[in-house]
């Protein structure tokens, strides 16, 4: 079993990206051997309202139990709230929300609001720190990427906050994993998109200083292809059930509540 | 046989103290994959005594005695590029002899100076004298000035070319950072320089743009800094191309621009 947690559909506005509907993103998990994707609405990250992708994606996966809708929440649009109990009712695994691309203070108080929301109601809260690398970006495609403070203020805006960060490098893990207590740090979980592999062996060391139970397997599919991720795994050495963990164990238990 | 023309090594005169592990790391993933040949290069002393990217000739001088040392430690696995600091012309040419008669079988120039700047123009005709290949760090699409190093991108890198028709060139890492799509619309008609697809970098549509620009022809299989990536990249071709255009990504067009006999089949 094999659940991808960061998978995207639709197009990216700052270069051409193949694969992005759905039918192509089912092609590519079936290449790789994934069995389920938790899969946000791309185009939507840059909306003045990113919730009016949310229909969209819940419908399009209506009928495809393998694809699993992530929609976006903006805060500080009114009415934000409702999109939290769409979200419970569309069998939504997380939702997320990019504060840099909508303008946001990413730890301000409107996404302390949205992060204790997200708590009370037992929904994982999902935010990217990137989705390219900076380097490469368009030269209008500005945003700051999300700040590792962000992560630290927002897990301690509610106490049953539980908060999923994709395309996280090691220092980034680091710095938010022992900047937290032990309570606040078990209820962050972080994919392994963009963790290096060897000889750097960062993945390794995070496994071994902070155990395979706080990591997910995440691709970014379709703006990076999704060997990747299986690669970086095949090339760790780890048990079988700590893989396991990694594949599917934790996003299950993450989902599950 | 599947060769990497972009691996680096570590030494003892560098700022890691897990220097041993990381090579060690880099031959152990490398045997996971399959990886037959690691063609590596040793960028001075990583920072320690000089800066990475400008590396001193004294630096060098350990840094290319470590790589033939490793060549010679793995005769059956590591081939070495020369490191050369086009500011130190003298040091640099002799350093190239002196890594020919040694066995090395390319020349590696990081970012010391902007690849158009006639101070490389020695460096290249050197290079052409022993039928070697030069592996250029490059930053796609350079827009502005970085710290720490005086980059290049493929249009700096495709005006060498130009000058050195008879050299081929390989541009680096196109995963490495920067937005590769320009520099494939740099190179795709200069046919000396070949398109090394290593780089932490594994953005959908890449690769099939790599095609797209040069063919199967021109592209170099490699990994740098990340091996899991380059795995990927190798996993991904392998659905996508059949099998005479991956051998010629895994390693036959390598083989066939390194000097004759660089990669002799493993006993």
């Amino acid at each position: 079993m094999r659940i991808d947690v960061n998978a995207f559909v639709g197009a990216y506005p700052w270069r051409r990206v193949p694969g992005t509907s759905p039918v192509e993103l089912l092609a590519a998990m079936d290449r790789v051997g994934i069995d389920e994707a938790w899969v946000s609405h791309l185009p939507s990250v840059f909306w003045r309202d990113p919730a009016e992708g949310n229909g969209w994606l819940t419908a399009a996966f209506a009928d495809e139990p393998r694809l699993r809708p992530v929609p976006a929440v903006h805060p500080a649009l009114r009415h934000w709230q409702d999109e939290l109990d769409r979200a419970r009712h569309a069998r939504a695994p997380a939702v997320r929300a990019d504060p840099t691309w909508y303008g946001l203070p990413p730890a301000g108080t409107a996404m302390r609001e949205l992060a204790a929301a997200c708590g009370e109601r037992g929904l994982p809260l999902m935010m990217a720190v990137r989705l390219e690398d900076g380097r490469q970006r368009h030269p209008n495609d500005r945003a700051d990427e999300l700040p590792a403070h962000a992560v630290r203020a927002l897990v301690r805006s509610h106490p049953a906050v539980r908060i999923v960060v994709t395309h996280a490098e090691r220092s980034f893990i680091e710095e938010v994993h022992f900047g937290s207590t032990p309570e606040e740090a078990a209820r962050i979980w972080w994919d392994v998109s963009w963790v290096w592999g060897p000889p750097e062996d960062h993945l390794q060391t995070l496994l071994g200083t902070i155990g395979p139970g706080r990591f997910l397997f995440g691709t970014g599919q379709p703006l990076r292809i999704p060997e990747t991720a299986v690669a970086r795994l095949d090339l760790l050495d780890i048990s079988p059930a700590h893989r396991g963990l990694i594949e599917a164990g934790n996003a299950r238990a993450l989902a599950a509540g | 046989m599947l060769i990497d023309v972009h691996a680096h090594f570590l030494h003892d005169r560098g700022p890691r103290n897990d220097w041993r592990e990381r090579n060690a790391s880099r031959l152990e993933a490398g045997r996971r994959v399959g990886i037959t040949w690691h063609v590596s290069s040793v960028l001075g002393s990583w920072g320690a005594t000089s800066p990475t990217y400008f590396p001193s000739p004294a630096d060098l001088d350990h840094a290319n005695e470590v790589q033939r040392e490793l060549q010679r430690r793995h005769p059956g696995c590591i081939r070495g590029y020369v490191t050369v600091n086009p500011n130190y012309t003298t040091h640099a040419l002799a350093e190239i002899a002196r890594g020919a008669a040694a066995g090395m079988i390319g020349v590696k120039l990081a970012a010391s100076r902007r690849s158009d700047d006639p101070l490389l123009d020695p460096v290249c005709r050197a290079a052409a004298e022993h039928a070697f290949p030069v592996l250029h760090h490059i930053w796609q699409h350079r827009s502005r000035e970085y710290p720490g190093q005086e980059a290049s991108d493929a249009e700096e890198l495709g005006a060498l070319a130009d000058r050195h028709p008879d050299v081929n060139f390989l541009l680096a890492h196109i995963g490495g950072g920067g937005d590769w799509l320009h520099s494939l619309h740099a190179v795709r008609d200069r046919a000396n320089v070949y398109v090394d697809l290593s780089g932490s970098g594994v953005d959908g549509g890449m690769l099939e743009a790599c095609i797209a620009a040069v063919g199967t022809d021109r592209l170099l299989w490699g990994c740098d800094l990340t091996i899991d990536t380059g795995w990927a990249k190798l996993r991904y071709l392998e659905r996508l191309l059949g099998a005479a255009d991956l051998d010629r990504i895994r390693w036959r067009n390598a083989a066939a621009i390194f000097p004759p006999g660089s990669f002799p089949e493993p006993t």
